[in-house]
């Protein structure tokens, strides 16, 4: 679903070069063409007419990917008619974000410009949410924003999904198998079905219809589940289902990870979570580290503060850096930010490293991306540099003397 | 026993801040704050607090006796000597392998060269950094306590627009778990406010971080109290939507205005009592007291404000009654106004980036600390989150370096008052806390690095001079109640 623009031959040459999918590459060279990675290393020549950057004392990396996000379907969270996110319903199964996006939400560009180049755009608040979709922060028409969709199936396991359950975690989780059930039935028996021989099932033909492919494991069942409780209620429902599960929120998954790992389960982990809250009591900083410590594959997102997941998704650098401060190897939170999320939401062909034919989403860092004292001097999507400005810096060169000429 | 201290960096110290004002903590004009521990307006003394009402002052006028005054002992410490650190002293200097000296709950000596008096305890920092411990002037921890539950939502009396009357510490949990998470990221004070749903929310109180069994426990003594007021959005959604007044930002001024004319009247009429004592005292009006309390300079106005317009609004009202703003919190739009701000000596409480969660906060910058500052006002991070307030360093940090790479010159030092020496001032504790100083509290932070680094760590805090906090050893780690069976033990849950 990727439009190819023609873009520039751009030549990144002479960084520090994270490929993430291979070790580090100094002095290495990124060339790009027509969109994608044409080559990277040490021996690449650059074709006449490139536009060369000098990153020479710089770093390179893929751009970084955030894997949950509501990026494009709000714009101001208290303006209920910006905001796309949700449909009411507690079973929204049919429900795909893609055509909520607004491509000229300011959001995007606030984003891309701190190296965020791609996310997971995915509904929330109901107990099943809906499709999420993996868009680049580019610019264009829906179509070209989005590069996959759907990518996942949304549900919701903990405190949040109660009423739809009847008021108690068991209601939710016999719900859930229902409506699994009934799309398993409704799947081999359409005709059945259009004939008005079935009984009647626990979900509209559209949402049994859009589960068809989380029962053909085609698409993973993100469940967003915090408790111990409840995440062992989400790996039982996939085992009984053989579904793809992806666990999202996890903030004990640290007291089960062997368990998670056993199950090869990825986690999308929020490293700044730690509040106690009866849907997670133990919420602590250490998690992302002792999940990729068992072996769990881990994608990290962002959250702490209001907008973590929208205005603020650019924060997922600051998040992955704590991570490490809390005892993750600094390599594993960069793959957790790039690669990571791009396997688990099943781009990893052509995201979230620096190889030969992937899509050219590369960020040229000052510095070590995690830390705050980085600057991102380059942002390129789809192989076109992006200008770094957003509607945020017009507002600063507005005021940055007083008083502002209007 | 002779404690031989060379204090070879304290004329610098002395002569070297370069903070853009140099205010006492009353501002100069004011009269003395009513503080945590003392008696209301009238009462004649600083009253200690009374243990038991004494039979003498059993026909004295409520008035006249302690209003929950802080019970606050420091933790009993040998002295602490932090040596070959980077200290950082928010005063405008930096020291490399620099020393700071804690006797009796003060700080006794900043220095290169400062030696331990005998049976002090001795801390090599070789390769840390020391800090001011980080004051939070925006913090609802205890009033919005975890499990955040319905049983602990209690920071916002939204059934009237005007709760002068309410006092954040009567609210406050000391067993809220969010606590400790606070001050394993450096806090060592905060100010603890009722919520913004309402124009006039109630009083602030501000507490020494430490675990306690009551809040009186933790009330910083010499403090003055807050008064949170709300501008914008909040009030007039909260009150619009149940078709109420106030449903419009006029409304919100005319609500203002109308309150704070009940508070020049009872003002008048209890000062007027007070010169003499004759005939039955004026009746007490709780939320006309604190009120009063603000005319009267007694009390610092705390005031949530976003848009630059507003602000500028709320100015003119202090005008109007005569009383001063110390600082606005959260004012997204600050940058707009920095001129204004500076002129009025009026404070802002910042977040780092937060933005676009509502309207009155979508024009949010990651440069608003930095152009703050350079404008010439007071700039502070605050967290207003259980999350944030962790962090602080780390908010503080984001500002400098968005500053930074804009062009605005921001030095470490500047930043590092953004979370130490300008929220002392905020919450008019300047003279005591949010630099290291001779003689000053001895709230100290050693950081594992650079503590604008996003690896840093707090690993151990000291808050008048005890060690309350240290990260090397998990079995002393502040626990509240609730954890205790419910969230497992750090340290003891491999």
């Amino acid at each position: 679903m990727i439009a190819i623009i023609l873009a520039q031959t751009i030549a990144i040459t002479g960084g520090t070069v994270f490929p993430v999918s291979g070790p580090r590459i100094e002095y290495g060279t990124v060339l790009i063409r027509d969109g994608v990675i044409a080559a990277v290393g040490t021996n690449v020549a650059v074709p006449n007419g490139a536009q060369r950057i000098d990153a020479r004392g710089k770093i390179v990396t893929p751009g970084l990917i955030n894997a949950f996000t509501q990026l494009g379907l709000t714009e101001v969270d208290l303006a209920p008619g910006t905001v796309e996110s949700s449909v009411r319903s507690d079973v929204a199964a049919a429900f795909n974000v893609a055509e909520g996006i607004n491509p000229a939400s300011t959001l995007i560009p606030v984003t891309r410009i701190e190296g965020i180049t791609s996310a997971l755009v995915a509904p929330v608040d109901s107990f099943i949410a809906g499709q999420s979709v993996f868009i680049d922060l580019t610019d264009g028409p829906i179509e070209q924003l989005v590069v996959k969709s759907p990518v996942a199936m949304h549900v919701t396991l903990d405190e949040a999904a109660k009423r739809a359950g009847g008021g108690s975690r068991a209601g939710v989780a016999e719900r859930l198998r229902r409506i699994l059930r009934d799309a398993q039935a409704y799947g081999q028996r359409r005709s059945d079905y259009e004939r008005r021989q079935m009984r009647d099932l626990a979900a509209p033909a559209a949402d049994l219809e859009a589960l068809q492919s989380v029962l053909a494991g085609r698409i993973p069942l993100v469940v967003t589940a915090h408790r111990v409780s409840d995440m062992r209620t989400a790996l039982r429902i996939a085992r009984e289902f053989n579904l793809r599960l992806v666990l999202a929120g996890a903030a004990e998954g640290w007291q089960i990870a062997d368990e998670i790992a056993r199950a090869n389960v990825p986690v999308l982990v929020e490293p700044l979570a730690n509040i106690p809250s009866f849907n997670a009591l133990g919420a602590r900083y250490e998690n992302p580290a002792r999940l990729a410590a068992a072996g769990v594959k881990v994608a990290l997102v962002a959250g702490a503060g209001p907008g973590g997941t929208a205005h603020n998704a650019r924060i997922v650098k600051q998040e992955a850096g704590n991570a490490v401060a809390y005892g993750m190897d600094w390599d594993a939170a960069l793959r957790a930010v790039t690669l990571g999320p791009a396997e688990i939401l099943g781009v990893a062909d052509r995201y979230g490293s620096l190889e030969p034919g992937r899509v050219a989403n590369v960020v040229v860092w000052s510095g070590d991306p995690l830390e705050f004292s980085t600057a991102v001097e380059h942002v390129i999507i789809r192989g076109r540099e992006i200008p770094l400005t957003s509607r945020q810096s017009e507002l600063l060169e507005r005021y940055r003397t007083l008083p502002p000429r209007y | 026993m002779r404690i031989a201290i060379l204090v070879t960096a304290g004329a610098a110290l002395a002569s070297a801040s370069c903070a853009p004002f140099v205010a006492s903590a009353a501002g100069g004009k004011s009269p003395p704050a009513v503080t945590q521990g003392q008696p209301p307006a009238g009462a004649t003394g600083a009253a200690p607090a009374a243990p038991v009402v004494a039979a003498a002052t059993r026909d004295t006028l409520s008035v006249d006796r302690p209003q929950y005054a802080s019970t606050y002992q420091r933790r009993p410490s040998p002295p602490v000597l932090i040596r070959n650190a980077t200290v950082l002293t928010a005063t405008g200097v930096e020291i490399e392998h620099g020393s700071v000296l804690l006797v009796d709950g003060k700080i006794a000596a900043v220095g290169a060269d400062v030696l331990a008096p005998p049976g002090a305890t001795v801390v090599d920092a070789t390769g840390k950094f020391v800090t001011p411990g980080i004051i939070d002037t925006h913090s609802h921890l205890g009033v919005y306590a975890a499990p955040a539950t319905q049983a602990e939502s209690d920071g916002n009396e939204m059934t009237n627009p005007n709760t002068a009357q309410v006092w954040a510490e009567h609210s406050f949990w000391p067993q809220d778990p969010q606590l400790p998470l606070a001050q394993a990221g450096g806090v060592t004070t905060i100010q603890v406010l009722p919520g913004s749903g309402n124009l006039i929310g109630g009083r602030s109180v501000t507490l020494h971080l430490v675990p306690a069994r009551t809040v009186q426990e933790m009330k910083f003594p010499a403090a003055p109290y807050g008064l949170k007021m709300a501008c914008g959005e909040n009030p007039k959604r909260v009150y619009g939507s149940r078709n109420t007044f106030p449903s419009t930002r006029m409304g919100n001024m005319a609500g203002y205005r109308s309150a704070f004319i009940g508070a020049e009247r009872y003002r008048r009429r209890w000062d007027q009592w007070l010169t003499n004592r004759q005939g039955d005292p004026p009746e007490r009006d709780l939320q006309l007291e604190t009120l009063a309390d603000v005319l009267r300079g007694r009390i610092l106005v705390q005031n949530h404000c976003y848009r630059a317009d507003e602000m500028a609004q709320m100015m003119d009202l202090a005008r109007e009654f005569g009383f001063h703003i110390r600082s606005f919190h959260h004012a997204v739009e600050a940058y707009k106004i920095a001129d204004l701000l500076a002129r009025e000596q009026v404070a802002v409480s910042l977040w780092a980036d937060w933005w676009g969660f509502k309207m009155e906060a979508f024009d949010g910058i990651q440069q608003n600390a930095a152009l703050v500052t350079q404008g010439g006002a007071r700039a502070v991070i605050h967290s207003d989150s259980e999350s944030g307030i962790q962090r602080l360093n780390h908010e503080a940090a984001k500002a400098m370096w968005a500053g930074r790479r804009a062009g605005i010159s921001v030095s470490r030092d500047q930043a590092l008052r953004w979370i130490t020496a300008n929220p002392a001032w905020v919450i008019g504790l300047n003279s005591l806390i949010g630099t290291l100083e001779a003689g000053k509290n001895a709230d100290v932070v050693v950081w594992s690095g650079d503590p604008f680094s996003v690896y840093s760590r707090a690993e151990q805090v000291y808050i008048n001079g005890a060690l309350v906090y240290d990260r090397s050893n998990p079995a002393t780690w502040w626990r509240t109640d609730f954890e205790l069976g419910n969230v497992p033990a750090p340290g003891r849950d491999r």
